[in-house]
């Protein structure tokens, strides 16, 4: 412990005194807790927490530091961190440094030693909302002097809100890449698949998930148009994680309706889910205080099975969960689709399935990292449905539905047009 | 899938006598499930020998049977009762094999009785070492290298394979029994004897030694529709070959990353589902590399176990309860989860606090034992903390051990030098005070010279990360002793890493009263925070509370006023699951008219279950910490008072204090609990009543004690007062023996003091009262009436501690005019000492004069045998006595008889004998051999069973079955007496004969026999060595030609050859008897057992003889 001041300020007035965790200065966020009890590393490298400061139920954190094996992404994402008890001295043989060493590395703003129990029943009651941790400088106006409460408060509040923000260009690849497969089929490097993943904020362990299955992955920026998915000639595409509001990603809606148009496979995985939700033509709203951990229950209705799932979303689909549904996109033109998955905890949707369409997303994370591994069939699902989708397969009909499009054949799908 | 239609009723199999490695948590898992099954509308039938138990009270099943679990008794139940189903999971492995047994000899079939929560073939693929292995290799893990062997050769061969050291482990036993590690053949031959000799099937697995890997549990749930759940992540701090029972172990798992953590979750539900156990809870074990990461999994059990009820109480998550509902159809997603009450079961609970359990030993009871810890579990209790981190429930767990010497001090110098120099490699030996000599090693960090956690770890393999905890401890503790002044931040640091106020005294060399007051003058005050299973993620409905240095606290207000229990801390040898009993009952007494709210420490009990009492503070039961919790419900509603006379000793002790800081203490009050244990107090007492007691003196110096002696005559009894257990008690013959007993304490004192001393704490030295009959009794006073609960005759003489001797009850040799004058000096003893509640009184009967030995003013041990042997609830009715009810209103509202009691029990009542369970044979001395048998007026039996039946020969035999399997009809007696026993035994003896037995005696003995008629063989004694190769006794006794032994030692000193034959008898697992007295009861027994099997009866059935009282005596 170094002994050093820090405040975390909450948009309602609510202060917390504690000590400096990682770098010292200020920063502002949505402020949110997360109940896992492992894989706080995995946690702050994924790109779904930028903007976010993160409180972490479990009082010691750190105890296993920092390796090169486990992180989602190149960065630290979290805009702050909340730890009650950070490790003085990690503890593991794969560990490469420790975690304020890291968090002081990549500049991230922390606070430890708070209630940070009495900090999460509040935000449960009072619901997640923007917070500031100060330290350092961060405490000081111009002048040298400490700056008061108010000071602090008003930054906080001037802070920009999560509902409508459109993160995902600021968390994306900058270029394309491409993940090969671990093992192809018999004959070895032919890939099962190739799959273009859009990258929204995307955590490393989708593509390997991918790539075990010996799915080859393109993974490109948020932005990339219809035409250059297609180029990349996909047997399926998916979307991916990441923060903000799904409600102002106007642009990924439309790439996904050009891909829903086309009937290429789709899987969606949290904000990638939100985004059917929406390509749907369903609504998205806020939770209180959301769905963050790796213990969260799930039911499969399909199987009426229930797996022990990793969350991490602010947001949801509204879509009925009672009866299947006729997406209300202009007038049904994507058909039927059926509320695959629910959460048993709040019965929040967690799962979409077209019924006439080759598109399925999940709310939660297969990919687990962290967290634990109960879902990974569904990316074996995408793969089925990959496969189904390169032979010919005839439009699902019902009352009234007629595909916008023919169906595509493989064929048309290997020279589809650049 | 809702809960089963077809079945309708359930035979629940409780786990018998309190044992070693099997002890208060399955009374908690039972006791759940009983309570679980009939809220399902189902008719539950029990079957516990255990009368301590909560789950075998008439009240929690519809039939009660207080019978020996044994095949054919169990099939003699299921053939009266005719249950639809049984459940073995619940009653751990005495359960379980006896199911398998049924199922095996078509019992089960034969009744159409279907087994549920498991099945036969999964027990068989988890317990059978070698079918697990394989189950884990087709799960894709990994198992140590191991080879299976069923004869000594193969042992030595298979050794030769693995390399030294290597781990022996018998199959089907439980709690390390008969296992242990290897490091060269000698020592190999020992272990593996034993094993194969434990194991029912004869057969041990030689195995590769992981010891010093990183030990991990988890503890998993399914049902049937295949869903599968972790409850909760178990890590010992103490590597790979120490038993995890015996570890120090903290929840969730600390130095794990996800995907390590992920990688034994996928193996634990991968193997779940091999094993196939369809619905219920398992317990699996997993050894880590600590620098490979490489994954061992060591074993599966496939049932609740001892961790199930530490994971249900560290979580809040009720394993025992949910496998129930999973055992009659119900699906994990259809259980709600109760602290919620808005969320289903089918979920991974998550933990925002720490969870440390430390182990309790009592090698102080057996001096001759060897202290190492090793995989054969050793430890009789355990106390749980919680707290925000790790160091305060390191703080909290070792101090609820409630035992000298089991904190972290800072006294005497740093650690330097030669004495550093001596730790280290002791540090590398676990024993029972590793983590106290690793925080001491640990206090030289730093300084020249000093060891670093790298040695530390070396030695130990303990995780540095725990280490670098422990180092922090001592920093904090270092700041606490160098500061100038107690600044407030920094008193509040100590606090947030659980030094406590008297570790913080004895830093600053100030009072602990003056710590308490500084810091609660200072708003240094634990908040009290609540165990939700979510991490706060959704509103918490069950007060499950614990104490924290933390900013918000969760206490709610309420208007009701609370009457506060205190628990009875870890079980130990002299104060367990009994005292349990006894708060548990006083909760559902009074839970209608106030807000019950229980205080303790002890994880394994049904005490500490969230929904047994209103509120719950999971606290260790200190000055400190129950003052804490009475002020923070003071301060949220009107606190009617504690009660502190059902836990036994470790709460009473605390009565005056808390009277002292103004806590309001419930019946007896502190100065009469004083009246009753100060023994110059209590002679008046006793004078004044003109009740005659030993001639007795005290005494802090040998020369004092040596007079004392001289004057009261010898034989005495010494021991230290204030003592529960008869600890540290010893009969004494001689100057000599008393000048060694006095040397002993002097070290002892020295010890404890950390530096020489020539004072003692007070001896108390008693006459000792031979041939004297011994009668217990247990009563009720509410200041005009006495309802005299019970009075139990032992069996063995005065001398032997209460706890160790048999007793019947009704007493079978004692006159109408004897019991008028117990029941008068009881009264006299209640009204002069000033109880209100209930007393203990034990007196001795020597030729007609009734000496009262001692009083204790408080619950005893044998309150639950009493409730049940009479049908009356002893401890319910105390409570409400020490809540204001009086006698006479308790008669007319029917808790207790409307006329007679205890004491006056219908000719046509029950008999009912206690018989005591000990633990001999899981210690074994460093040589490797058993320790003496030989009982004494210090108890070490850890747990009792009850036989109940018509005559005293039956419930005696049904005694004897219930504690060891049973005495032998026929067959072949050893019988080998001191002289002043010979007379005694002529008839008994004779009547082995008459009932075939051959006899076989040693000289003197056969000699007596002899000339009375009675025809023997004689045999060489050990000691007389074979003769021309002819076999000693013991070398019969080992090769198991003798059924039954009966040896008492000669009066004094050295007893080397009855030493070596009772040993032998119980490494050869053969009754063994050591008292005349035993011989005659025994013998009855035998007869009544030739007469045929045992009829079955329930204690609902034996109620009705009880309640009618007309032929009253
Ligand atoms: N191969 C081994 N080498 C060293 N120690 C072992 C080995 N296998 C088990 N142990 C230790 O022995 C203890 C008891 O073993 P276990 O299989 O759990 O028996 P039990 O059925 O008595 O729990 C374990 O907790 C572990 O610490
Ligand atoms: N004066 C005595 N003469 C013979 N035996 C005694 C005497 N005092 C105690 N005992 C024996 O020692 C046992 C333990 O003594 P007790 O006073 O009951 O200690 P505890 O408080 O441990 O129960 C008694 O159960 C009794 O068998
Ligand atoms: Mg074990
Ligand atoms: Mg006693």
């Amino acid at each position: 412990m170094n002994g050093q001041t820090a405040v975390l300020v909450l948009e309602d007035g609510r202060t917390f005194t504690g000590q400096v965790l990682g770098a010292t200065g200020s920063t502002v966020g949505e402020i949110v807790f997360s109940t896992g009890m492992t894989g706080y590393q995995e946690t702050l490298t994924d790109p779904s927490y930028h903007r976010q400061i993160v409180v972490m139920t479990a009082p010691h954190i750190g105890n296993t530091g920092m390796n090169e094996e486990d992180p989602e992404s190149t960065r630290i994402w979290v805009a702050g961190y909340v730890v009650r008890d950070p490790a003085i001295r990690p503890s593991s043989w794969r560990s490469t440094r420790s975690l304020a060493e890291a968090l002081e590395a990549e500049g991230i703003v922390g606070i430890s030693d708070i209630d940070t129990r009495a900090l999460t029943r509040h935000l449960r009651e009072r619901g997640v909302m923007r917070a500031g941790i100060f330290s350092g400088d961060g405490l000081v106006d111009g002048s040298g002097r400490r700056r008061v409460e108010q000071d602090l408060l008003d930054v906080v509040t001037a802070s920009p809100v999560m509902s409508g923000a459109d993160l995902a260009r600021e968390v994306t690849v900058a270029e394309p890449y491409t993940v090969q497969p671990l093992r192809g089929p018999a004959s070895g490097t032919e890939p099962v698949a190739t799959v273009v993943a859009v990258d929204l904020g995307i955590k490393s362990m989708t593509p390997h998930r991918l790539a075990e299955r010996g799915v080859r992955t393109h993974v490109v920026p948020a932005g990339t148009t219809v035409q250059e998915v297609l180029a990349l000639a996909p047997d399926g595409v998916f979307f991916s994680n990441g923060p903000g509001d799904p409600a102002a990603a106007v642009h990924e809606v439309e790439l996904l309706r050009g891909v829903l148009d086309r009937r290429i496979p789709f899987f969606g995985i949290c904000y990638g889910h939100q985004l059917l939700g929406r390509a749907l033509g369903f609504g998205t709203y806020k939770l209180t205080y959301g769905h963050r951990g790796v213990n969260q229950p799930v039911l499969d209705r399909r199987t009426k099975k229930v797996e022990i799932t990793a969350h991490n979303h602010g947001f949801a689909v509204d879509a009925p969960i009672d009866h299947d549904a006729v997406a209300p996109c202009d007038g049904g033109r994507y058909g039927r689709v059926t509320v695959s998955h629910v959460a048993l905890n709040d019965g929040v949707v967690e799962g979409l399935e077209c019924l006439d369409l080759p598109a399925f997303s999940v709310q939660y994370h297969p990919e687990a990292a962290a967290g634990p591994h109960d879902a990974d069939y569904l990316f074996d699902r995408f793969i089925e449905l990959m496969a189904s989708g390169r032979t010919h397969r005839p439009p699902g009909t019902h009352d009234g539905f007629a595909p916008a499009t023919t169906p595509r054949t493989a064929e048309e799908s290997d020279a589809a047009p650049n | 899938m809702p809960r089963r239609t077809d079945i309708s009723s359930v035979l629940v199999i409780g786990s018998g006598p309190i044992v070693i490695g099997q002890a208060a948590e399955f009374d908690y898992s039972g006791t759940q499930a009983c309570r679980v099954l009939r809220a399902e509308g189902l008719r539950v039938i029990l079957v516990n020998s255990n009368p301590a138990t909560i789950m075998t009270d008439p009240e929690f099943a519809d039939a009660t049977y207080i019978e020996p679990i044994t095949p054919d008794v169990v099939e003699a139940i299921i053939a009266k009762e005719r249950p639809d189903a049984i459940l073995p999971t619940l009653g751990g492995q005495t359960a379980l094999n006896i199911a398998i047994a049924l199922a095996e000899a078509g019992v089960l079939q034969r009744h159409g009785v279907e087994m549920i929560g498991v099945n036969p073939a999964s027990i068989r693929l988890a317990e059978d070492r070698q079918a697990f292995k394989g189950v884990v290799q087709r799960c894709g893990a990994e198992c140590a290298r191991s080879l299976i062997a069923h004869t000594m050769d193969e042992v030595l061969a298979s050794a030769a394979e693995l390399g030294y050291p290597v781990v022996v482990r018998p199959s089907f036993t439980m709690g390390g029994l008969g296992s242990g590690i290897a490091y060269d053949e000698p020592q190999l031959r020992r272990i593996a004897d034993s094993g194969l000799h434990y194991s029912p099937t004869t057969e041990v697995l030689l195995e590769e030694s992981i010891l010093g890997w990183k030990e991990y549990e988890l503890e998993l749930m399914r049902d049937h529709v295949d869903n599968v759940v972790v409850v909760c992540s178990i890590e010992n701090v103490d590597p790979v070959g120490v038993h995890t029972g015996d570890s120090v172990t903290v929840a969730p798992a600390l130095t794990l990353t996800d995907r390590e953590y992920q990688r034994l979750r996928d193996i634990g539900i991968a193997v779940i589902r091999e094993v196939g156990v369809d619905t219920g809870g398992c317990n699996i074990q997993f050894a880590v590399h600590p620098q490979s990461g490489r994954v061992v999994v060591i074993e599966m059990n496939p049932r609740v176990s001892r961790s199930s009820a530490l994971a249900s109480k560290a979580t809040g998550f009720p394993i025992a309860k949910i496998a129930a509902r999973l055992a009659v159809g119900y699906t994990l997603d259809e259980i709600p989860n109760d602290i919620t009450g808005s969320t289903p079961a089918s979920f991974e609970p998550s933990l925002d606090y720490i969870v440390v359990k430390v182990p309790r030993f009592a090698f102080e009871k057996f001096p001759a034992a060897d202290p190492t810890l090793t995989t054969t579990m050793k430890s009789v209790g355990e106390a749980m903390a919680l707290g925000r981190n790790f160091t305060e429930a390191l703080g909290k767990a070792m101090r609820s051990i409630d035992k000298a010497g089991s904190v972290f001090h800072w006294d005497g110098p740093v650690p330097s030098g030669g004495v550093l120099a001596a730790l280290l490699p002791s540090i590398a030996v676990p024993t029972e005070h590793r983590l106290i000599q690793v925080q001491q090693v640990l206090r030289s960090v730093g300084r020249p010279g000093g060891a670093d956690i790298a040695d530390v770890y070396a030695a130990t393999g303990i995780d540095p990360w725990f280490l670098d905890q422990i180092e922090l401890v001592n920093e904090v503790a270092g700041d606490v002793a160098t500061a100038p002044e107690m600044a407030p931040d920094l008193l509040a640091r100590a606090k947030r890493h659980g030094l406590s106020d008297a570790q913080i005294a004895g830093l600053r060399g100030i009072s602990e009263d003056t710590v308490r007051e500084v810091r609660q003058a200072l708003g240094i005050r634990p908040v009290f925070k609540t165990v939700d299973t979510c991490a706060a993620e959704f509103a918490a409905r069950t007060p499950y509370h614990y104490s924290a240095y933390d900013d918000e606290t969760e206490v709610q207000p309420r208007t009701r006023p609370a009457i506060i229990v205190l628990g009875s801390g870890p079980n130990r040898i002299g104060q367990g699951i009994e005292f349990d009993y006894s708060c548990v009952h006083a909760v559902l007494a009074l839970r209608d008219d106030y807000e019950t709210i229980m205080i303790n420490c002890n994880p394994e009990t049904v005490s500490t279950d969230y929904d047994t009492s209103d509120r719950l503070y999971f606290e260790p039961l200190t000055f400190e910490d129950v003052l804490e919790v009475y002020q923070a419900e003071l301060a949220v509603g009107p606190v009617t008072g504690v009660i502190v006379q059902l836990g036994g000793q470790t709460p009473l002790s605390l009565a005056e204090r808390l009277q002292a800081a103004g806590v309001p203490i419930l019946g007896t009050p502190p100065a009469a609990i004083d009246a009753a244990e100060d023994r110059g107090v209590f002679g008046r007492v006793l004078q004044d009543a003109g009740l005659p007691a030993p001639a007795f003196g005290t005494a802090r110096t040998l020369e004092q004690a040596t007079s004392v002696a001289h004057r009261i005559g010898y034989p005495v009894l010494v021991r230290p007062s204030y003592v529960l257990g008869g600890r540290g008690m010893e009969i004494v013959y001689s100057d000599a023996q008393l000048a060694e007993y006095v040397g002993r304490a002097l070290e002892g004192a020295r010890v404890a003091a950390s530096g020489p001393t020539a004072e003692i704490p007070p001896l108390l030295i008693d006459r000792f009262l031979d041939d004297a009959i011994e009668l217990d009794v247990d009563a009720l006073y509410d200041g005009t009436d006495l309802y005299l609960g019970g009075v139990m005759e032992h069996i063995e003489e005065a001398g032997i501690h209460s706890g160790d001797s048999a007793c019947v009850l009704p007493p079978v040799t004692i006159s109408t005019a004897e019991l008028a004058r117990v029941r008068r000096s009881t009264e006299a003893i209640a009204r002069g000492v000033g109880v209100r509640g209930l007393l203990n009184v034990q007196f001795a009967l020597v030729s007609d004069v009734l000496y009262v030995l001692e009083a204790n003013p408080r619950a005893s041990r044998t309150a639950p045998f009493v409730s049940k042997a009479t049908g009356v609830p002893l401890a319910k009715a105390a409570a409400l006595v020490m809540a204001g009810a009086t006698i006479a209103e308790l008669r007319a509202s029917g808790v207790l008889p409307a006329s007679g009691d205890g004491g006056s029990l219908s000719l046509r009542a029950p008999i009912a004998v206690k018989e005591a369970v000990l633990p001999f044979k899981r210690f074994r001395t460093a040589e490797g051999t058993v320790v003496d048998t030989v009982l004494g007026p210090e108890m070490r039996s850890t747990g009792e069973v009850m036989g109940i039946d018509v005559d005293f020969p039956t419930a005696f035999a049904k005694s004897q079955a219930a504690a060891f399997g049973g005495l032998p009809t026929g067959g072949t007696a050893f019988i080998s007496v001191a002289d002043r026993d010979k007379r005694a035994i002529t008839f008994p003896v004779k009547r082995l004969t008459e009932m075939g037995f051959t006899i076989l005696a040693t000289e003197g003995t056969a000699a007596v026999l002899h000339r009375n008629g009675v025809a023997s063989t004689v045999v060489r004694k050990a000691s007389e060595g074979r003769v021309d190769g002819g076999p000693t006794i013991v070398d019969l006794i080992t090769a198991g030609e003798v059924d039954i032994v009966v040896n008492t030692p000669s009066g004094q000193g050295a007893r080397a050859d009855g030493y070596e034959i009772r040993t032998a008898t119980v490494a050869a697992d053969k009754p063994i008897v050591t008292t005349v007295q035993q011989l005659a009861a025994a013998v009855q027994a035998i007869e009544s057992l030739r007469a045929g099997p045992f009829a079955v009866r329930s204690l609902q059935d034996h109620a009705f003889e009880l309640r009618d009282r007309s032929v009253a005596r």
